[in-house]
């Protein structure tokens, strides 16, 4: 089974700032890191070929720097890493985006799965998978928690639902985005770190991956972001003080009078 | 201070503080205030190849040297020396198959060894075998194509935890030192058990239990070398194994001597940081010393291991008295900085100074190490 697994590296929200003019991500001097839902992706793919064998490709696009998390994704096990850089992919939207990773993903031949994670935590749009699925016309399953079993026709998981799980089977080939209960991230291994520090990764450019100009960037993003700013405080604050008993009586008290109760 | 490792050396330096900063600090204190064995960060250090670490590659290891060894041992014991000597005790158990082991014995176990499928555990102290290992009063008879066992081992590390056990038994009581073999116990082997957990001052999480075999039979090919080695078997042992206690050590000082800088730093008293007060300040500078002291000849006695490894006894033998004579050093003066709240359970120096201790005892106590030493100097100079 050939799985492909779609990660990408943003700052390190332990180390995030808002560029104070423009309000969007500063990333200069912020430590770059894997998305942490495709990290758990990552572990699936790597786990998924354990357990019933195939081989996985890990791809990323971004710029040259991002070869530090596709090493890293070797390390962890995964077999074969690409890159997709060029800077006419630069401001792409998750459209441009989806496009972009499609074509690359269509250039490894055939796959079976694709994994993702849930949302990517710098951007938190949760888009790419599902429309990654659309190009490459498979089923797709998002917020997968658990994975059951797969066969080289189906693959019988759990969705996350809000008041539960479902119990989904899907037909492969099919793309599954993943959330942060599908399993516990390994670490590196020695041997992976010493396969990564080898290993060459390619880097696909627009031409190697075929890609049509119009689509991709900037000019192949029909999202225009206008504005961005933080959301305004609403409503007051009011700190209760006082035993449990207390505190309980007041808050029934506000509910009341607020005619929220 | 820069000991120009490697790259593949900083690789395995930078792998090994991870997984201590991420995985073994924040649960040591679980695992040290339940006494459970840390089994998830065992298998997770085997997972990420520590213990093919130690095995040759000739039997699906990664064949690592002693300077491998020790860096990666260092890292996990500045998080914690009773996880770190969980894990460590597998390569002592293994030693002896390693050293002496034949083709057959080392095709069976080292490449399950190296997955970490099988821990391992050596088995030489008894109640009045220790220091003196003359003292040995388990018992190997052949028996057609089994060897019999009969005896009790005492404070085995990974007992009950182990899957084989590399056992010294009597198999010629009148042949003195060359009277003694190395056997191959396996956990399941008729006649074998492990007694209860022993309740211990530090690392507490290591299972350390009594083997007890009563007529315990195995077959006759688990005798590791020929009849009548194993004592030199048990010597070469110990001497490879001596700079992984070593670097525990070094490991457990620095770790104590972060806690108490960065505690000087924050804690004011007489409106300054204590850190400002020469009486500190010398403290720490002695712990810093003394430290990087411990360092420094761990690193260059692994490094001459590595190239002379026929000439180990005297220099592995100095590395573990410096370094666990530092770590007690060290532990009980970090303790001594967080005074009050080092004394405390919440702060992690006290657990320090408890772990610290074994250091100096186990693996020969370096009393027996300054024997060895000073054995080999009488050699020397009577060359």
């Amino acid at each position: 089974m050939n799985i492909v697994v779609c990660i990408k590296q943003v700052p390190d929200a332990k180390d995030v700032r808002l560029d104070p003019e423009t309000n969007t991500l500063s990333r200069d001097g912020v430590k770059s890191v894997i998305n942490p839902y495709d990290r758990h992706a990552m572990e699936e793919g790597v786990r998924l070929k354990e357990e019933f064998g195939g081989r996985v490709t890990v791809v990323s696009m971004g710029p040259p720097q991002a070869k530090a998390i596709l090493q890293e994704a070797i390390s962890c096990g995964a077999d074969d890493a690409i890159l997709v850089s060029d800077r006419a992919f630069a401001g792409s939207d998750t459209l441009a985006t989806t496009y972009t990773l499609s074509q690359a993903i269509k250039k490894t031949g055939g796959v079976d799965l694709v994994l993702c994670g849930k949302q990517a935590t710098d951007g938190d749009t949760a888009q790419v998978g599902p429309g990654l699925a659309v190009r490459l016309d498979m089923a797709y399953v998002t917020c997968v928690k658990k994975i059951n079993t797969v066969t080289d026709k189906v693959v019988v998981l759990e969705r996350m639902m809000d008041d539960g799980y479902d119990e989904v089977e899907v037909d492969l080939p099919a793309l599954l985005t993943v959330v942060k209960e599908v399993n516990t991230p390994r670490f590196p291994s020695i041997r992976g770190l010493r396969k990564a520090r080898a290993y060459d990764i390619p880097s696909y450019t627009a031409a190697d991956i075929g890609a049509d100009p119009a689509q991709l960037g900037l000019g192949g993003s029909p999202t225009q972001v206008v504005r961005v700013w933080p959301p305004e405080p609403k409503g007051n604050r009011t700190m209760l003080e006082g035993s449990v008993d207390e505190i309980a009586e007041k808050l029934a008290e506000i509910f009341h009078e607020s005619s929220i109760g | 201070m820069d000991h120009f490792l490697s790259e593949d050396q900083q690789a395995i330096v930078d792998l090994a503080k991870q997984i201590s900063r991420e995985m073994v600090i924040p649960k040591r204190v679980h695992y040290d205030e339940t006494e459970e064995y840390p089994l998830d960060i065992v298998e997770t250090l085997a997972k990420s190849d520590f213990f093919a670490l130690f095995v040759p590659e000739e039997y699906g290891g990664l064949g690592g040297g002693c300077y491998d060894i020790v860096l990666a041992l260092e890292q996990i014991g500045y998080g914690c020396v009773g996880i770190a000597t969980a894990y460590a005790a597998s390569a002592l158990g293994a030693y002896p198959i390693i050293i002496g082991g034949s083709e057959e014995l080392k095709q069976k176990y080292l490449p399950k060894v190296a997955t970490g499928e099988l821990r391992a555990a050596f088995g030489l102290t008894e109640s009045n075998a220790g220091s003196d290992a003359g003292g040995i009063q388990t018992t190997a008879v052949l028996d057609g194509d089994e060897w019999v066992l009969n005896g009790t081992k005492q404070w085995i590390t990974n007992g009950g935890q182990a899957h084989i056990y590399t056992i010294i038994a009597i198999t010629d009581p009148h042949k003195g030192a060359r009277g003694a073999s190395m056997f191959i116990v396996e956990a399941d082997d008729p006649g074998f058990s492990c007694g209860p957990k022993e309740k211990k001052m530090g690392i507490r999480c290591s299972a350390t239990t009594e083997l007890i075999m009563k007529d315990c039979r195995i077959p006759k090919d688990r005798l590791v070398g020929r009849r009548g080695t194993g004592f030199i078997t048990v010597m070469k042992t110990l001497d490879k194994s001596r700079p992984g206690i070593a670097s525990l050590g070094v490991g457990l000082a620095q770790a104590a001597l972060d806690e108490a800088a960065s505690y000087a730093k924050v804690r004011h008293q007489f409106g300054k940081p204590i850190i400002a007060f020469q009486a500190v300040q010398h403290m720490l500078a002695d712990m810093a010393i003394e430290t990087e002291s411990a360092r420094t000849l761990l690193y260059a006695a692994a490094r001459h291991i590595d190239a002379h490894p026929k000439d180990m006894s005297k220099v592995s033998a100095m590395c573990k008295v410096k370094a666990t004579d530092v770590a007690m050093k060290v532990a009980i003066d970090a303790v001594q900085v967080l005074a009050g709240y080092g004394f405390m359970r919440e702060y992690p120096v006290e657990k320090m100074m408890r772990d610290a201790k074994i250091l100096q005892i186990y693996e020969g106590t370096n009393q027996i190490q300054r024997n060895v030493i000073g054995q080999e100097l009488n050699k020397e100079y009577t060359k």
